[in-house]
């Protein structure tokens, strides 16, 4: 086997990663949460950071008319049959294909994460914005309209008495290393090629 | 005659020489050393180095202090009923206060003692013994509440209480007021001869902490004060006080005080185990109650026994002796190291200090002394380890830091002394504001004592606080005794009457400290853990309320269909899962106090509505933005009208 086929191979295993750490981590800081509230987002499940912290952050979301935080989402079935189908994809080509399709499951990679995240934000936006019109408490932003409570994508927001974190997870580093080598092993794969 | 006069002349000069003494005292004490308030300045945000539990003697319950900060962060209801927080006032809670005279609402608790292992505290449970109607409760220090409330047939005055051995196998409870045992109707002026003290062992379940009580020892008819068992060489026995061995029914005051010396018995606990363990012992009818109190159906139970193992010693030849100690000794304590027994003659100008080794050697060489009710008495010069010579005044009760020194209060001259072991040489003397009873140094009663502070706790403080009318707090002091000499770094106002305390470092209790009960095992029969489950049945004219409360409404909140005369009970369930969140309820015309209920617990309690209205309901410790609106009704229909029972949440609207 070729130094970039086993490069591929590592590379196309290393997102079931995800089955066993979590995605994404979303933490809520507030004064009256010396321990913060969390929730780590698998791909096939949300889960509390500290034991009951979802049916916590349920309970402070009401008050603004947030919506629950639901116990599964269609996502939860669709991506982990996504994982599996890309990653025995990739052990096809690793064993089968040359560098080309190395680059092929790169780009297929990039292309279904970036859709991945961008569903996540569309969920995120939904659950910031879609809020009960009984919400106990409305705020407006300083322009007038509807404030909304979305927490961020990527990074730290401050949303009223509260600092939300939002940041990826072990299983998302392994996905991340997964692609990234397979670029590696496409280009390993190229120099091979060119020496010969 | 001629001798009390001396004796009393004697007394007085003593007395002037320590007042002159206290007053230059206190003006070195005046000038604190700027780094005083820095020992014991904990910022805002940082833990106690210490947990403090401090009795509240006739307030009956245990307050949990910091120390070195002197804060106040609870006070455990035990032995007397808390409307603020339902204990004894709640359905679940009010079998915990049942005894054989039905239900007490009041006791008067004393000594705390933490669980051992090995001779070292190991933070699960403290035990505290109610005085006046002779229980012993446990608090479990996860939840730092009263699980289990035994009642100690047979005694009276449980004064001698409620100290553990070395590895938790036994609480002891002591009478101090001997009785007939069993009670009948006699003469009281056939007390002498008649009366028995029993002493009494409560078996400790390793796994639970829950206790029962294995024997008790029918001891001759003295008044049991002070207890402590031995540790170390001298684990297997136990050392009680004693005073009117002169056996006197009335004006103690004078006809106890007659004899030049009283006693401390040694009870070799482990022969009479063995005894009993063999078959040993009479069973005698008698009733008491032992009442538990479950995590899980957040309920107390409380069943009635009906007979108790008594021990004859005379029956158990070499477990009973008694050493003579002068002049009715208080406080009975026992070093470190299981080798010296402190005997506190209150009334004596010394202080008597016994050793095991010479006790053992007296026994094995039969120096007796005569006998007392068949009990043999130990010759005092042949067990007399040493004794501290004119220390001060009315010497009540000894600890120890574990670097061989020990320290006794005395009340009389109202100061701390500290001496040193062995060479019995007093070191350093301050001055307590005023009157002090017990000390407590952290682990001070254990094998490993935990040197660094000692508090004093002190029944009159006359000037020491603000006034507050007729009645003024009585109150703690702290001193650091890491050095050389001791330094007053603190008062604290407490509770009732601080009457005794057990400290331990926080390390020990703090990591187990429960945050919350988890819903899922809450099996309390009418617990309703979610919306779902809340109800309203009515069985004739008793009413069941299955409520839930969450942030921020109960639910239900709107109750149709109760009529006037019916017998209505709330059976509220937190639904929180969060650390500090409780919430409360009240009603309006209820004869009985709020509840007050942790997340994931379920409490009752009763309204027997008597007029016709609508009648409200509220949240009443402030749990959240919202918990103005956290409020209901109920509506109270005539005792004939055929209004059925409904119940909603939310829906009008």
């Amino acid at each position: 086997m070729k130094k970039s086929n086993i490069i591929m191979l590592i590379a196309a295993l290393l997102p079931l990663g995800l089955f066993l750490f979590p995605l994404w981590n979303i933490t809520l800081e507030a004064p009256q949460y010396p321990i913060p509230l969390g929730m780590n987002i698998h791909i096939n499940d949300f889960a509390d950071a500290h034991p009951h912290d979802i049916k916590n952050i349920n309970l402070m979301n009401h008050y603004v008319g947030m919506k629950y935080i639901p116990d599964a989402i269609p996502e939860f079935k669709i991506f982990p049959i996504g994982i599996i189908l890309s990653t025995l994809l990739g052990l096809i080509i690793a064993f089968k294909g040359n560098y080309k399709w190395f680059l092929g499951w790169f780009i297929l990679m990039v292309v279904l994460s970036t859709a991945g995240l961008y569903d996540f934000y569309l969920w995120e936006h939904d659950y910031g914005h879609n809020l009960d019109p009984k919400a106990i408490m409305k705020f407006t932003n300083p322009d007038g309209t509807v404030m909304g409570f979305q927490p961020p994508l990527f990074g730290t927001k401050h949303i009223l008495n509260f600092t939300a974190h939002s940041y990826p997870r072990l299983g998302a580093f392994l996905l991340g290393a997964g692609i990234f080598t397979s670029l590696i092993a496409y280009f390993v794969g190229k120099k091979q090629l060119n020496k010969v | 005659m001629k001798k009390l006069f001396n004796s009393t002349i004697g007394f007085i000069i003593i007395a002037l020489v320590f007042t002159s003494c206290n007053n230059g005292e206190s003006k070195s004490n005046s000038a604190l050393s700027s780094n005083v308030a820095e020992k014991v300045y904990v910022a805002p945000g940082q833990h106690d180095e210490f947990y403090a539990f401090i009795s509240g003697g006739f307030s009956g319950q245990l307050s949990v202090y910091g120390l070195p900060s002197g804060r106040l962060f609870k006070v455990i209801p035990v032995f007397s009923q808390d409307a603020e927080k339902a204990w004894g006032y709640n359905e679940e809670t009010k079998p915990m206060l049942n005894t054989s005279h039905g239900f007490i609402p009041w006791d008067d608790s004393h000594h705390p003692d933490i669980s051992q292992t090995a001779g070292k505290l190991d933070g699960r449970y403290i035990y505290i013994n109610a005085n006046n109607t002779p229980r012993i409760a446990k608090i479990d220090l996860t939840t730092f509440e009263t699980t289990e409330i035994i009642e100690i047939p047979n005694s009276a005055g449980n004064h001698s209480s409620s100290f553990v051995t070395e590895n938790t196998e036994y609480v002891v409870a002591g009478t101090r007021f001997s009785v007939p045992i069993p009670q009948r109707d006699m003469s009281i002026k056939d007390y002498k001869g008649n009366f028995k003290g029993s002493l009494s062992f409560l078996k400790v379940n390793p796994e639970n902490g829950e206790m029962a009580i294995k024997f008790q020892i029918l001891m001759p008819g003295f008044d049991y004060d002070l207890s402590h068992p031995g540790r170390g060489k001298s684990h297997g026995w136990f050392f009680f006080t004693t005073y009117n061995t002169e056996e006197a029914n009335s004006l103690l005051e004078v006809n106890a005080s007659q004899n030049d010396k009283d006693f401390i018995a040694a009870i070799n606990w482990k022969k009479i185990e063995e005894y009993v363990n063999n078959g040993g012992g009479t069973k005698m009818p008698t009733n008491y109650a032992h009442n538990l109190y479950s995590d899980e159906t957040h309920t107390a139970t409380s069943t009635m026994i009906n007979e108790v193992l008594t021990v004859n010693p005379l029956d158990v030849p070499g477990a009973v002796y008694f050493l003579p100690t002068p002049k009715s000794p208080h406080g009975c304590d026992v070093d470190p190291t299981g080798e010296y027994i402190v005997g506190n003659g209150k009334l004596s100008a010394n202080l008597t200090v016994h050793s095991f080794t010479k006790m053992l050697d007296a026994i094995e060489n039969k120096k007796f002394d005569g006998e007392a009710y068949g009990i043999p008495i130990l010759k005092f010069e042949d067990v007399l380890a040493g004794s501290v010579e004119q220390p001060g005044l009315g010497p009540l009760h000894t600890e120890f830091d574990g670097k061989g020194n020990a320290y006794t209060t005395f009340f009389i001259s109202s100061e701390v002394v500290k001496w040193k072991l062995g060479t019995w040489e007093v070191l350093d003397r301050k001055p307590t504001y005023y009157s002090v009873g017990h000390l407590m140094i952290p682990g001070g009663n254990s094998a490993e004592p935990f040197g660094k502070y000692v508090v004093a706790m002190n029944k009159i403080t006359k000037d020491r606080y603000l006034p507050t009318g007729p009645e003024v707090t009585q109150s703690a002091q702290l001193y650091d005794i890491s050095g050389d000499k001791m330094e007053l770094l603190l008062d604290f106002p407490t509770i009732g009457e601080p009457h005794y305390a057990a400290g331990c470092p926080a390390s020990l209790i703090e990591a187990n400290s429960k945050k919350l009960y988890k819903l899922e095992e809450n099996t309390h029969p009418y617990a309703a853990k979610s919306d779902a489950d809340t109800k309203v049945v009515r069985k004739g004219n008793e009413v069941h309320v299955q409520m839930t409360m969450i942030r921020s409404h109960f639910s239900p909140d709107n109750i149709e269909g109760i009529k006037v005369g019916d017998k209505v009970y709330f059976h509220v369930t937190n639904l929180e899962q969060d650390y500090d969140v409780p919430h409360g309820i009240a009603m309006i015309g209820a004869n009985t106090s709020e509840l007050l209920i942790m997340p994931g617990q379920t409490e009752t309690f009763v309204w027997e509505p008597k007029q016709v209205g609508v009648w409200p309901f509220y949240c009443t410790d402030f749990c959240s933005a919202l918990h103005q609106e956290m409020q209901g009704y109920v509506r109270v229909s005539p005792a004939s009208s055929n209004i059925e029972l409904s119940w909603s949440l939310g829906d009008d609207f």
